[in-house]
């Protein structure tokens, strides 16, 4: 088991892994959206009282969702970078950077989309609101702290660290409209309420497009972090080879 | 080698749990000021000063919202958290989710007669989502409910 994980750990294998795996990732993702998407924004039934502007819910649930989930892979591979040095946990952690800031920032967007006709406002500085936004200042930090430095070590170390501080604000977001009055309302609850609130007709689509987006992340995530292994090891020899295009693989 | 690991993990474990002491005592020590509307109860305790500007949010009490003028843009409605009612006059433009039984938050001053003077009003929407089919037959059920009861 450790000795797997050791291999997983080394980029050569992980980059030819992912050549193998990337073709079926992509496949799922695309279809996932596509159902997803044409299911939820064309098929499901309107909202009693917010008729179609609800749908927003099927891009906007899975992307803020989405934006914290990734903060925390984010920050278990930066933990993995500095317990045990791995070079690939630091890869994987830039790439989750610049991934959940997109996700973060297409949450709020879509978020204030949805707020303007619901609510009556584009943004109120609610703790929900307002925690969703020091997340994604996290992730613009993270980026800039480790592209502040000279050194790639001393950059990963120090944005390594910042994450981890910023894993605080995770439960902050999810619970704020719980904690405190907010004009958000909390996250729903899908466990089927005896009052026939969140049906699955309503609710199934928001799966197809959030198991989607997760795909995408990986996807995402899987496709930058292969750039920046072919980066760092320039100077390996098997780079070189698959540079120059000598067939490794047929 | 195996000690330098352990080290760096209780490393790890120290900022992560340091920063959530630290945000933990931040956040106990705003404690009320972290919420985005006073509730009516809290006004109702003095909480809050004559034409301070702040929120308030509740519920528009059922059969309270009175429409005025001609074209019907000032307003008068209660709002309520079930325990206190305020009173509330607006005159402008209303999100469409506004009615009566609906959660609002409005922006404004409490004036010396008590009354809240709103500025702006915004719907508050709860998390539970419905098609339009399933609301009627809940609200043909529930009436059902009430005239089974009535008599």
């Amino acid at each position: 088991m450790w000795q797997w994980l050791y291999k997983l750990g080394s980029p050569r294998y992980f980059y030819d892994m992912t050549t193998v795996f990337l073709p079926w990732l992509r496949g799922v993702t695309y279809f996932l959206l596509i159902v997803g998407l044409v299911w939820g924004l064309g098929f499901a039934p309107p909202d009693y009282q917010m008729k179609d502007n609800y749908r927003i819910i099927y891009i906007h649930v899975p992307t803020a969702l989405g934006a914290m989930w990734v903060y925390a892979m984010m920050a278990a591979m930066a933990a993995m970078h500095m317990i045990w040095n791995l070079k690939l946990a630091d890869m994987v952690a830039k790439s989750c950077a610049w991934v959940g800031a997109s996700y973060c920032a297409v949450g709020l967007v879509t978020g204030s989309f949805w707020g303007k006709p619901t609510w009556g406002v584009y943004w109120i500085w609610d703790a929900k609101l307002t925690a969703m936004l020091i997340l994604f200042f996290i992730y613009i930090g993270v980026i800039a702290l480790r592209s502040a430095f000279d050194s790639e070590t001393s950059g990963s170390k120090a944005a390594s660290v910042l994450t981890l501080v910023g894993v605080v604000n995770l439960p902050i977001i999810y619970y704020a409209a719980q904690w405190w009055n907010t004009l958000h309302q909390p996250p729903s609850d899908l466990g089927g309420s005896a009052t026939g609130a969140n049906p699955p007709e309503i609710w199934i689509p928001v799966f197809f497009t959030g198991f989607g987006l997760i795909g995408l992340v990986f996807l995402l995530v899987i496709l930058r972090t292969r750039n920046e292994i072919l980066w760092r090891e320039r100077r390996a020899q098997w780079v070189q080879d698959l540079v120059q295009g000598e067939p490794r693989r047929a | 080698m195996r000690d330098l690991r352990k080290q760096k993990l209780w490393i790890v474990l120290s900022i992560v749990l340091g920063a959530a002491v630290a945000v933990g005592l931040v956040l106990v020590a705003f404690n009320e000021g972290l919420n985005v509307f006073f509730t009516p109860t809290e006004i109702a305790e003095g909480k809050v000063r004559p034409n301070q500007n702040i929120r308030i949010g509740g519920m528009v009490k059922t059969g309270s919202l009175v429409r005025e003028g001609l074209e019907g843009t000032r307003i008068e409605f209660l709002t309520t958290d079930y325990n206190v009612d305020i009173p509330v006059v607006y005159d402008g433009v209303l999100p469409d989710l506004f009615r009566e039984g609906q959660g609002v938050v409005a922006e404004g001053f409490v004036d010396e007669g008590g009354v809240f003077q709103a500025r702006q009003i915004m719907a508050k929407h709860d998390e539970n989502y419905m098609s339009a089919e399933v609301k009627a037959a809940l609200d043909a059920a529930e009436q059902k409910k009430a005239e089974g009861v009535a008599p």
